[in-house]
C-alpha cells in the first residue's frame, strides 16, 4: 500500500523531491515543438514550446483533452516523431532531432513507450515470446535459452505465466495484453518510459491492476515515467507531479495533489470541476461549463484559453502568458498571476 | 415497494442469447428493472456484462438471428413491447422511447444535412410536412443549445464537433417527445469538459420535457452525477439495484464494492491503494451454476459456488443478488461493507 508516494509523504519530502528534480533530471525538454503541415502555409501547432524536466524515479502525469497535444509530446520525446524545434536531453545527453535507424537501436534501450490500445499495438502474427523478446536484440547477442529465460522472468513479473509465451495476442484479454506491452517495453531494462493512455481502453477493475503493476515496477526498478492520460483522478493517483496541457502548451504544473486540490489556472479549474467523482453528494450539484477546444492551426499570440476563460482580461488576447512560479515547484501560465494583477493565489 | 409509483417502463426476467461460432452466449440472464416517470436509472457495468444488449432488447434492436429474446417482458406505459413485429416496433420506437449512442458520428448519415435528418424523424413519425418539420428541427437544435441552429441545420455531420453531434443526436431523439430516453454511453467518446456539458443538458431537458432517462455507462462518476436509481450489472444479471445513495454509501454486493475500491477517490487521503478485482468475468457460453461473481469474490462461500443467489431486499427499494444478504450468512466487515440485512 502507498508505494507510489512513500518518497513524497510529507511536505518536506515534496520539497526534497523538487530539489532533487532540479539537481538531476533524467529527462528534460527545452522549448520542444512539433508542428504538422495541414495544407498550404497551415501548421498544426500540436506541441508548441514545452519545457519540463522529470527527475529520477519520478512519475510525471500529463493531462489534457483530445487535441491538446499530449500524445504528440510523448511520441516526440521518445523520438517516434521528429522534432520541429527545441531539444530533448536524457541524462545530460542531447538526443537527435531526427532519429535514424542507428539512433533507435541506441536510444530504445534508454526510453520505451507503452501504448494506449493493447489490441493494435501488438503484432497479431507474433507469439508473446517474439513480441516481448524482440527488444533483447538491442542488448547484443542473446542466446535462445537466455531469451526464453528473460521473457519468462518478465512475464512472471507482470503477472502472466511463463507458458503464455507460445501464445498469440488474440488469446489474451485487454488487461493481459497491456501487461504484455509493459513487459515488451521494460525487458530492455529501460530507465524511462512514456505511457500513453495505458489504461483508457481497459475496464475499471482491470485499470487498477495495470496501475498497481506500474507502481510496483516504479518502486522495484527505480523507473522514471511520463504518464499520459485524460482521467484526472487516475493521473492524480499515479503521479508525483501533474502537468496540464492545453492546445500544445503547458498551462500548469506542480505536485499532483496541489494541482488537483488547489488548481490555479482557469483551465485546470474547469477540468477538475468537470471530473466525475464516484460520490453522489458531491456530484449532484449544478455547474455550468461552456466552450470547446478550438483548432490548433496557425495559432496567434495571446493566451490559448482566452476564448473560453471565464476570467479573461484584455491583455490575455494579445500577450502569451509564460509559466510563472507560484509556489514551491508549482507553476502556472496565466496572466491572473502576473505582475499586472498582483501576486498571490486566486481562489475561486 | 409501494404501488403508488408512476412506472413508465417495467422490465421483468429478460433473457437474451446469441448464436456464435463458439456456441450460444447467454448475454442477458434474467434482468429486472423499472423506470419511474421523470427519473434517471443508471445501468452500470463493465464490458460484456449485458447492459447494452438489455436495452437493445427493450428497443427491439437485437439482431435476430443471431440473437433472440428467450424470456421476459417489458411494459412501456403499460403496453407489452417484447415480441412485437418489426412494423409494430416502429410504432413506439422513436416516439415513446428513443435512444442515443456512444459514437454520434456513426449514428448519423454522413451524406445528409443534419437538419434534414431530424426533420425526417418528424415526417415519418408525426406525418409533418417538409417545411414544418425543418422548422421544428431547427427549434430542437436550438433547444439542445447548438449556437446558430438555423445555419447548423444546413451543415453535414462532419462539420460538427463530437460534442455538437451528440447535441444533434439528442435533438433528434427528442423530436417526438418520448417518455423514455435511452442513452448508451453517451459521453464515453467525449472529453471530460464536453461530457459535463452534455450531461448537464440531459438533466435540463429531463426536467423541462418530463422525460425518463436510462443511462448506460461504465463510469461510476457519471452515475453519481446523473442517476436517481442505479442497477449494477455483472455477467448478464442485475446484481444490485437501489437509490443512488444506497448504491454508493451502503453498497451491498461485493462486486459494487469491488468497483468502488478499484477507482481512485479524490478525498485527499493518499494512503489508500487501489484494490483491483482479480480474475475475469465468467464465460457466458456456459454460465456458472452458482453466483456469477463467485470466482472473483473475496467473501465467496460454499453455497455461492453451487447455488445461484436470489434477490434479497437490503432496504426499502434496495436489493442485492448475494448470499451474504441471507439471514444465515456470516457477518462481513471490510470497511466498505456497511449495509446489512434490515439495518
Amino acid at each position: 500500500m502507498g508505494f507510489f508516494r512513500q518518497d513524497v509523504e510529507s511536505e518536506l519530502g515534496g520539497l526534497l523531491l523538487a530539489a532533487m528534480t532540479n539537481m538531476q533530471p533524467i529527462l528534460e525538454t527545452k522549448n520542444l515543438k512539433k508542428y504538422f503541415g495541414a495544407g498550404k502555409n497551415q501548421w498544426v501547432h500540436a506541441v508548441d514550446g514545452i519545457s519540463v524536466s522529470i527527475g529520477e524515479n519520478e512519475i510525471l502525469g500529463l493531462v489534457g483533452e483530445s487535441g491538446s497535444g499530449k500524445s504528440t509530446f510523448g511520441k516526440t520525446v521518445v523520438g517516434l516523431l521528429d522534432k520541429t524545434e527545441g531539444e530533448v536531453w536524457f541524462k545530460g545527453e542531447r538526443l537527435p532531432t531526427r532519429y535514424g535507424p542507428g539512433d533507435f537501436a541506441r536510444h530504445a534501450r534508454l526510453m520505451q513507450m507503452i501504448f494506449q490500445d493493447p489490441y493494435s499495438s501488438l503484432n497479431p502474427r507474433m507469439t508473446v515470446l517474439e513480441i516481448v523478446g524482440e527488444g533483447l536484440r538491442l542488448a547484443g547477442a542473446v542466446g535462445r535459452e537466455e531469451k526464453r529465460e528473460r521473457v519468462a522472468e518478465w512475464l512472471r513479473r507482470v503477472g502472466l505465466e511463463p507458458d503464455h509465451m507460445s501464445r498469440y495476442p488474440h488469446e489474451f484479454s485487454g488487461g493481459q495484453r497491456q501487461r504484455i506491452g509493459i513487459a515488451r517495453a521494460l525487458i530492455v531494462e529501460t530507465e524511462f518510459v512514456v505511457s500513453d493512455e495505458p489504461i483508457s481502453a481497459l475496464d475499471v477493475s482491470v485499470q487498477a491492476q495495470v496501475v498497481n503493476l506500474l507502481g510496483e515496477l516504479k518502486a522495484d526498478l527505480g523507473l522514471t515515467m511520463l504518464f499520459i492520460a485524460h482521467d484526472l483522478s487516475m493521473v492524480r493517483y499515479v503521479s508525483d507531479r501533474m502537468a496540464v496541457m492545453y492546445l500544445g502548451v503547458l498551462v500548469e504544473i506542480g505536485p499532483a495533489d496541489e494541482v488537483f486540490f488547489r488548481p490555479q489556472h482557469p483551465y485546470t479549474k474547469l477540468l477538475v470541476a468537470s471530473n466525475p467523482e464516484p460520490d453522489p453528494r458531491r456530484e449532484q450539484v449544478h455547474r455550468p461549463i461552456e466552450g470547446e477546444i478550438p483548432s490548433p492551426i496557425n495559432i496567434g499570440a495571446g493566451c490559448r484559453f482566452a476564448g473560453r476563460c471565464p476570467q479573461v482580461m484584455e491583455h490575455c488576447q494579445q500577450v502569451t502568458p509564460e509559466l510563472l512560479q507560484i509556489g514551491a515547484d508549482h507553476q502556472v501560465a496565466c496572466h491572473l498571476y502576473g505582475t499586472q494583477s498582483g501576486e498571490g493565489t486566486n481562489e475561486n | 415497494m409501494s404501488e403508488a409509483l408512476d412506472i413508465v417502463l417495467q422490465v421483468e426476467d429478460l433473457a437474451v442469447e446469441f448464436d456464435t461460432y463458439g456456441g450460444v452466449v447467454q448475454a442477458v440472464r434474467g434482468v429486472d428493472f423499472q423506470v419511474e416517470r421523470g427519473q434517471t436509472l443508471g445501468i452500470v457495468g463493465e464490458s460484456g456484462c449485458g447492459k447494452s444488449v438489455t436495452v437493445q432488447a427493450v428497443m427491439g434492436l437485437v439482431p435476430t438471428p443471431p440473437g433472440r429474446i428467450t424470456a421476459g417482458s417489458a411494459r412501456l406505459n403499460g403496453r407489452e413491447i417484447i415480441g412485437l413485429s418489426a412494423a409494430q416496433s416502429t410504432s413506439f420506437r422513436g416516439r415513446e422511447i428513443a435512444m442515443i449512442f456512444q459514437d454520434p458520428m456513426t449514428s448519423l448519415n454522413p451524406t445528409m444535412r443534419v437538419g434534414q435528418q431530424i426533420a425526417e424523424v418528424l415526417q415519418v413519425h408525426l406525418g409533418m410536412g417538409g417545411e414544418a418539420a425543418l422548422r421544428r428541427a431547427i427549434e430542437l437544435l436550438d433547444l439542445t443549445k447548438i449556437p446558430e441552429a438555423g445555419k447548423r441545420a444546413r451543415q453535414y455531420p462532419f462539420e460538427f464537433s463530437g460534442g455538437m453531434l451528440q447535441r444533434a443526436m439528442i435533438a433528434m431523439s427528442l423530436a417526438c417527445n418520448p417518455s423514455v430516453l435511452i442513452a448508451d454511453e453517451p459521453t464515453t467518446a467525449l472529453d471530460v469538459t464536453i461530457q459535463a456539458q452534455i450531461l448537464e443538458l440531459m438533466r435540463e431537458l429531463q426536467r423541462s420535457e418530463a422525460m425518463s432517462i436510462i443511462l448506460i455507462t461504465h463510469d461510476l462518476g457519471v452515475v453519481a452525477r446523473m442517476a436517481d436509481r442505479v442497477a449494477v450489472m455483472y455477467a448478464g444479471q442485475v446484481v444490485e439495484s437501489g437509490p443512488v445513495d444506497d448504491i454508493f454509501y451502503r453498497s451491498s454486493h461485493p462486486y459494487t464494492i469491488g468497483l468502488r475500491q478499484a477507482m481512485p477517490v479524490n478525498d485527499g487521503d493518499r494512503s489508500r491503494a487501489l484494490v483491483p478485482i482479480e480474475g475475469s468475468p465468467p464465460d457466458l457460453f456456459a454460465p456458472p451454476l452458482g453466483c456469477g461473481y463467485f470466482a472473483r469474490c473475496p467473501h465467496a462461500m460454499k453455497v455461492c459456488e453451487d447455488k445461484a443467489p436470489g434477490v434479497f431486499a437490503v432496504a426499502e427499494g434496495h436489493e442485492a443478488r448475494c448470499w451474504l444478504q441471507h439471514e444465515g450468512a456470516p457477518q462481513v466487515d471490510d470497511g466498505l461493507f456497511q449495509a446489512r440485512r434490515g439495518e
